[in-house]
């Protein structure tokens, strides 16, 4: 594996309201594939991402992304500029405007809907049916299972260099969660590099490329999927589970 | 903002009968969004339920007249408010200062122009008045950024702090306004042809207050227009809702709120300007007076959306002109008791902007 | 004995320890030290808003709400007093029960303010007093049969506590001993025993808990402290002490009105005070009230002597010229909140407390 990793963290403290969260985080995410990041509850999976996209200053350690140091200096708006998409756990989805508002808004590039690249909003489509069939609906009536394929769709409603995905998966029902999956996959084709949280190891095999795990604010474990995937024994000690019990 | 005005297009430009994968129930129609009239029909059950309490029906249309008047210049001077708190979580205390500059300018500029608001010309005097409202917003508008600058800037995040440093703003702002154009009350007499009423059907209606409203109305499309056709009244929009992922989805809200902060203030001070015109005299305290109802209206519609201070304010507005009329002492009290209402049935504003 | 007296709650800085004396000291002996009734009127608005900011600290400082509805309170405790002795006549009876019931009115009224601020946001609550004081206020100037309207009440006190009597036949040290003199010194120990109890209420346990409230309510809710009880009474407590500070004003000065009370004016005034004397120290209300009543009172004569000198600059002469005093308090008051967040009497703790730090440094250096 010789291309550069894309994003790169070394030695990255957080601390929250007085909490240390993140203990000294290496990461290495390579470019064009899916990196897995994997932990129990309060390993501190969300704080990284979040670190990473500006939203709690890290105290410690560099974020590097593309060559480029993100430093103090990095507001949220800056970072997501240099290509960086984030998909937060709870969504972030605008309940009060429609689907239609809520991609317009992702799409930095159009200022308004007849500017949208209509290619690539029938892609879209084809992946998220439901976003046409409740283009003009407000946001907040859609379902669980809808709102997290809006929030993946707003992530991909332009080409973006990255994308930070925490949790999807999370308390959808596993037909969506299949869903997702396969819309995911279509998203690796286009060679897209993501970062992807989860919980949910089934959904972990079927897309990662890498694998990190982190307990208690570190990088207890790298290396490829595979390898994980196919060492019960592994996944027992770092995860605590087995993968028939956890699907 | 200086695209293009094009019509933002509501349906997708894609053909919608386009075979697209898996999706088998796309021969209905698509469902449309509901705008929750509810709180509207409350206005209508006001006015409905003040009539027989009125008692003749042609001073029950003079009043509602005045009463929509009165919540229409509330609504203006209050819809900077409620936008810089939703968008920001900004407590601004100090915004009666932007009010009372704006009444003050107005006053200013009628003493400047007597010439055009003494002679009996229609043409003239709304000239006057134009000028003195435009002068009005780019003055208090101006402040407005400085304000924002100087004393919010420092205290972002810090609820306290804010509602104590914004107050103390607005003290030094209103003895500054003292020591400008004197502590004493000035007279702001309607210009000569605008004087008087007109008689429409059964109902008196001031001259000047209908010019009032006419501003207003035009303020009021210009807003709406602003927030639900445009990019930027979009990122509004959104950012009052959810800040944090808006600048995750690349936008400088700041740099957005300083601009909302400083429109947020000459629309104040053009409430400013219209409630001097309308009450005739300006005392340095006008600020004051106002922005006891502008807290009344935007708690009673919600903070941070536009649709619940409108119609709070035209609430307020017809309260105060009905139980002017019927009780006058306890005017303050039925606007009060009114909010009081809304919130034991939605603790959170009459329209909750959600996710706050 | 002073420790247990003060709560254990020491100034703990030698300069604010004098300043308070010299307040204390200075407010026992106006009478004799600075006679003539403008200082005396002066001495007594300082004592009456020590007990007023005091109790306003209680609210904000300690506990952390924002109540603009403080006044109302204060109004209700001289209207109380006013009422009774116009309509009971001046009797001690009358001001007893006037004294009660004004008690009782804000017992209830500030419960149920009390109980709504917790079902509401910290932001609307602070806007809903707003209005509430607002309409208090015109309710009171326009309710004339009762409260006398705009022009308010002035009515006469109990024979003993009259100008006209007098208990001595020679004045004392340039003072008269007479019904007057009795009334500033009532006042004074009333005020002295609220403000200490006040210092007792805010070092108890409940006193520690209404902090770790304004701190941390969640926390303290997961702990187990019942947040709605300890605000509620604490917002009691607030407004009964504002009641009582109200009833000594109203002895003092022999009338009531709006404007004398419930104006907003006031309200900005307790306001400067607890911030600027320091919010969360029971201290900061006697410091911040010298310094603002003196300075609303003597401030203008010092300006006038500065104005002189700006006589001929147009915007500068005015807002120099004295009545404009309200310009530079205000300023004042923006500055501290932005450097001086604890205010004068945080300000001189924390210095000490460096300067104990620093000795303590240097004693443990040269013992090695």
């Amino acid at each position: 594996m010789t291309t550069p990793p894309l994003l790169t963290l070394a030695g990255v403290h957080t601390h929250i309201a007085g909490y240390h969260i993140l203990h000294g985080v290496d990461l290495a995410v390579p470019a064009g594939q899916v990196t897995m990041l994997l932990g129990r509850n309060g390993a501190g999976k969300t704080t990284t991402l979040r670190t990473v996209m500006g939203l709690w200053a890290a105290s410690a350690g560099s974020v590097t992304f593309d060559g480029t140091r993100i430093d103090a200096t990095f507001g949220t708006p800056d970072i997501a500029r240099l290509g960086i998409a984030y998909v937060p756990e709870n969504m972030g989805v605008f309940a009060d405007l429609t689907v239609s508002e809520n991609m317009l808004l992702a799409a930095r590039g159009a200022r308004t809907f007849d500017r949208l690249d209509t290619a690539r909003l029938e892609w879209l489509f084809g992946l998220f049916p439901a976003l046409k069939k409740f283009w003009l609906y407000p946001a907040g009536k859609l379902s669980g299972g809808q709102k997290q394929m809006l929030a993946i769709a707003r992530a991909m409603v332009e080409p973006r260099r990255l994308l930070l995905i925490d949790e999807p998966s999370k308390g959808l029902a596993p037909a969506i969660v299949q869903n997702l999956v396969e819309a995911l996959r279509e998203l690796k084709r286009t060679e897209t590099t993501v970062l992807l949280v989860e919980q949910n190891f089934q959904v972990a095999k079927a897309l990662g490329d890498h694998v990190a795990v982190m307990d208690d604010g570190r990088v207890v474990h790298r290396g490829p999927m595979r390898e994980m995937a196919d060492d019960e024994a592994l996944q027992q000690r770092l995860l605590g589970l087995s993968l028939a019990a956890h699907s | 903002m200086s695209e293009a005005v094009s019509e933002v297009v509501s349906e997708p430009a894609i053909a919608t009968a386009s075979a697209s994968s898996g999706d088998a129930t796309a021969t209905h129609a698509i469902p449309r969004t509901r705008f929750d009239a509810l709180p509207l029909l409350l206005v209508a059950v006001l006015a409905l339920a003040a009539w027989p309490l009125v008692g003749s029906s042609s001073t029950w249309l003079t009043l509602t007249a005045a009463g929509l008047a009165m919540g229409m210049i509330v609504f203006i001077a209050a819809s900077g408010l409620t936008l810089v708190f939703g968008l920001m979580d900004v407590l601004n205390f100090g915004h009666s200062l932007f009010i009372a500059l704006g009444a003050y300018v107005t006053a200013s500029v009628f003493a400047a122009l007597a010439t055009w608001t003494s002679m009996p010309s229609i043409a003239l005097n709304l000239g006057a008045i134009g000028v003195a409202v435009l002068a009005s917003m780019a003055l208090a508008g101006a402040v407005g950024l400085g304000f924002e600058r100087v004393i919010v800037r420092p205290v972002y995040g810090q609820h306290l702090k804010q509602i104590l440093v914004t107050l103390g703003g607005a003290i030094v702002g209103e003895e500054l306004i003292k020591a400008v154009w004197g502590p004493q009350q000035i007279a702001l007499p309607p210009p000569e042809a605008l004087r008087g009423s007109v008689l429409i059907g059964e109902v008196v209606v001031d001259k000047l207050r209908l010019v009032s409203v006419a501003i207003g109305v035009v303020v009021l499309v210009a807003l709406v227009w602003t927030l639900n056709r445009t990019k930027i009244g979009l990122l509004i929009r959104a950012g009052v809702q959810d800040r944090e992922m808006v600048e995750s989805l690349g936008y400088r809200i700041r740099r957005l709120f300083v601009g909302v902060f400083a429109a947020g203030s000459a629309l104040a001070g053009l409430g400013g300007s219209l409630w001097g015109m309308n009450q005739q005299i300006v005392v340095p305290q006008i600020g004051a007076q106002v922005n006891v109802l502008i807290f009344i209206v935007i708690i009673m519609g919600g903070l941070g959306s536009t649709v619940g201070c409108l119609v709070g304010a035209l609430l307020v507005g017809l309260m105060t002109n009905y139980v002017g009329f019927l009780a006058p002492k306890l005017t303050m009290f039925s606007s009060i008791g009114l909010m009081v209402a809304v919130l034991l049935w939605r603790p959170r504003g009459l329209y909750p902007v959600t996710s706050r | 004995m002073l420790r247990r007296l003060l709560s254990h709650d020491l100034p703990r800085s030698r300069v604010l320890t004098v300043v308070l004396i010299g307040i204390v000291l200075g407010l026992a002996l106006t009478p004799f030290i600075f006679p003539g009734t403008r200082a005396l009127n002066v001495a007594a608005k300082v004592i009456v808003f020590i007990v007023l900011a005091a109790s306003f600290d209680l609210l904000l400082g300690y506990t952390g709400i924002v109540s603009f509805a403080h006044t109302m309170f204060f109004g209700i405790g001289a209207y109380g007093i006013a009422i009774a002795a116009t309509r009971l006549g001046p009797t001690w009876p009358a001001l007893a029960i006037g004294t009660a019931a004004a008690l009782a009115t804000s017992l209830v009224l500030s419960l149920l303010i009390g109980l709504f601020s917790l079902r509401v946001r910290a932001i609307f609550f602070a806007m809903i007093t707003l209005a509430v004081a607002s309409a208090f206020l015109t309710f009171a100037s326009q309710l004339s049969d009762v409260t006398g309207g705009e022009d308010g009440l002035t009515f006469q006190l109990p024979e003993a506590l009259r100008s006209g009597t007098q208990y001595a036949a020679e004045p004392f040290l340039g003072a008269s001993i007479d019904g007057r003199l009795l009334t500033y010194y009532l006042v004074f120990i009333a005020a002295l025993v609220l403000v200490l109890a006040l210092l007792r209420i805010v070092n108890s346990p409940f006193g520690r808990v209404l902090q770790a409230i304004r701190e941390n309510d969640f926390r303290a809710e997961a702990i187990g402290y019942r947040i709605v009880v300890y605000r509620t009474i604490a917002s009691v407590a607030s407004a009964l002490f504002a009641t009582l500070a109200g009833v000594l004003l109203a002895l003092w000065l022999r009338y009531n009105g709006p404007e004398t009370t419930l104006s907003f004016e006031i309200m900005l005034d307790v306001l400067l005070i607890v911030v600027i004397g320091g919010m969360g120290t029971v201290y900061g209300a006697v410091v911040g009230s010298a310094l603002l009543v003196l300075a609303q009172n003597y401030l203008q004569d010092v300006m006038k002597l500065g104005a002189g000198a700006f006589e001929n600059v147009p915007l500068l002469s005015r807002i120099v010229s004295p009545e404009r005093w309200l310009f530079w308090l205000g300023l004042l008051f923006v500055l501290s909140v932005y450097w001086f967040p604890n205010g004068v009497v945080g300000r001189l703790r924390q210095r000490a407390a460096a300067w104990r730090a620093a000795v303590a440094d240097r004693a443990s250096v040269k013992a090695r």
